[in-house]
């Protein structure tokens, strides 16, 4: 072995400190840009981290590529059908009429809205692709009230950090954090290729958040909660997705 | 330099410190990803071209394995556990792992003039009859003269800097692409592959030739002299005549 000459030493030591500073000061800086997902920690929390954070800062504006109507899928693959349970059954059998969109948390004016009161609210549409993180795919027209939309109703409180959402399966509920929330193609959706959107792509009301896998794009929605934390949800992860061993930011 | 002085020198290793940890940090790193792949891979095993394809579309082929989701028509009457969770998760942490072992090794590279001194083939050895003349010689199952225990040989620089230039480049796109954020911000990524499914296919593909380059690498490796290989390959420096045999 080769003894280490002093200047060796000196130089490793300053560019291990400078590595240790540079690292404390990148981690208070991803924690004051919101770079940092909640299921940050695990032996995976590294590169949930990386991801994150790189894709954020990379994807802040972008816009999910959108489609011309002639690529819409002719099969259209939907992964699961309704959820097997006695209250949504009720609603399929009165045709969603009694449907409500709850929306709580950091908000001024906390409310409800049926789908047509959102159909009320400016709606738009997009021809986006459904990504499945096991491989498929599939493009469809994708008509909605954009979620900012509802955020605006009920005045978002300015240290609102998240926006929950739950399905009516109540093991079935996600996040997102305002870029995506505040996005313009994430839609509370309700329907899809000029028609309402079906039940098993998630009629009557479907989170379609575009720049994410489709596992985040949430079906049967039920309730919003705007939250600064996501500390006091589930297991504090973010969305269900964790306990199955999914990230919990799906851009990727 | 002589051989003699070679070993004599420690400061003159067969492979530098950098370039031996890089190398085993990314042995390990693609191991996780080669087994996390192949988990995903699991899920669905139908490939298709152009942007979409689901279960209700034509493949382009489907890999004749059972899969871990009932919902894909496979021909097996069974479904296969499903790990696609900590798959992916250890997918893009290795991903990671990769890309920034990568990005060090080549800033280094650069640096020292690795690349230039050690990998790229010398003017007189760009060319087939150069390329044929070593080939032949494996074929012929002859020894390595003294030079390769100390450089590599222009067949094993034009393999290397395929792998680090062409392969590893294409398999880290062709991953990129099948990412809904990182298409947003870089739509050509995807849309110049033809779409989210031939980003797909072609990343079955690269990482079977990379897989193809490991399975060969490692045949070598063990015809070469697997002791004196792996030595150079950890400590550094290349073993004595006397160990080699």
């Amino acid at each position: 072995m080769r003894p280490i000459s002093r200047r060796k030493l000196i130089a490793g030591g300053v560019a291990a400190t400078a590595g240790v500073a540079g690292l404390a000061a990148a981690a208070r800086l991803a924690q004051h840009y919101g770079l940092i997902p909640p299921d940050h920690g695990g032996i995976y929390g590294p590169g949930q981290t990386l991801t994150y954070a790189a894709q954020r800062l990379l994807t802040m504006h972008s816009l999910a590529r959108e489609f011309p109507r002639s690529m819409i899928s002719k099969t259209p693959f939907a992964n699961a059908t309704a959820p097997p349970n006695d209250l949504f059954k009720r609603h399929q059998a009165s045709g969603f009429a009694d449907w409500r969109l709850a929306v709580d948390g950091m908000v001024a004016r906390p409310g409800s809205f049926s789908v047509s009161d959102l159909k009320s609210l400016p709606v738009r549409s997009q021809i986006t692709e459904v990504a499945c993180e096991e491989g498929w795919s599939y493009i469809a027209e994708w008509i909605g009230t954009p979620l900012t939309a509802v955020l605006n109703e009920v005045g978002t409180l300015p240290q609102a950090r998240y926006v929950v959402f739950f399905s009516i399966d109540s093991e079935w509920w996600d996040s997102i954090d305002m870029a995506d929330a505040l996005h313009s193609q994430t839609l509370l959706t309700h329907g899809m290729n000029d028609g309402d959107l079906p039940v098993s792509f998630g009629g009557p009301l479907r989170m379609r958040v575009p720049r994410q896998l489709g596992y985040k794009s949430v079906k049967y929605i039920t309730r919003l909660t705007v939250t600064d934390s996501l500390k006091s949800f589930g297991r504090g992860l973010g969305s269900s997705e964790p306990d199955y061993g999914y990230a919990w930011y799906a851009g990727i | 330099m002589s051989t003699a002085d070679s070993l004599a020198n420690p400061g003159n290793p067969r492979h530098g410190a950098l370039v031996r940890a890089t190398h085993w940090i990314t042995v390990i790193a693609f191991f996780a990803l080669l087994i996390s792949g192949a988990e995903i891979v699991i899920s669905h095993p139908r490939f298709y071209w152009g942007e979409v394809g689901n279960a209700l579309t034509r493949p382009l082929f489907t890999l004749p394995i059972p899969a871990s989701r009932s919902t894909v028509p496979t021909g097996y009457g069974y479904v296969l556990p499903d790990q696609n969770g900590w798959s992916r998760s250890l997918h893009f942490q290795a991903a990671w792992v990769v890309v920034l072992t990568g990005l060090v090794y080549a800033i280094f590279s650069l640096w020292t003039g690795h690349f230039r001194k050690s990998l790229f083939p010398a003017a007189a050895d760009r060319n087939w009859t150069a390329l044929w003349k070593v080939i032949a010689r494996y074929l012929r199952r002859e020894p390595s003269d003294e030079i390769e225990a100390h450089s590599y040989n222009v067949v094993q620089r034009t393999a290397y800097l395929t792998v680090i230039f062409v392969l590893f480049p294409l398999v880290i796109w062709t991953g990129l692409a099948m990412s809904p954020a990182f298409d947003s911000a870089v739509p050509v990524a995807v849309n110049a592959l033809g779409g989210r499914q031939s980003a797909r296919t072609l990343h079955f593909f690269v990482s079977g030739s990379l897989l193809l380059f490991l399975v060969v690498h490692v045949t070598m490796v063990v015809l070469g002299g697997f002791r004196s290989r792996m030595r150079a390959m950890i400590v550094g420096r290349v073993a004595t005549p006397k160990e080699r045999t």
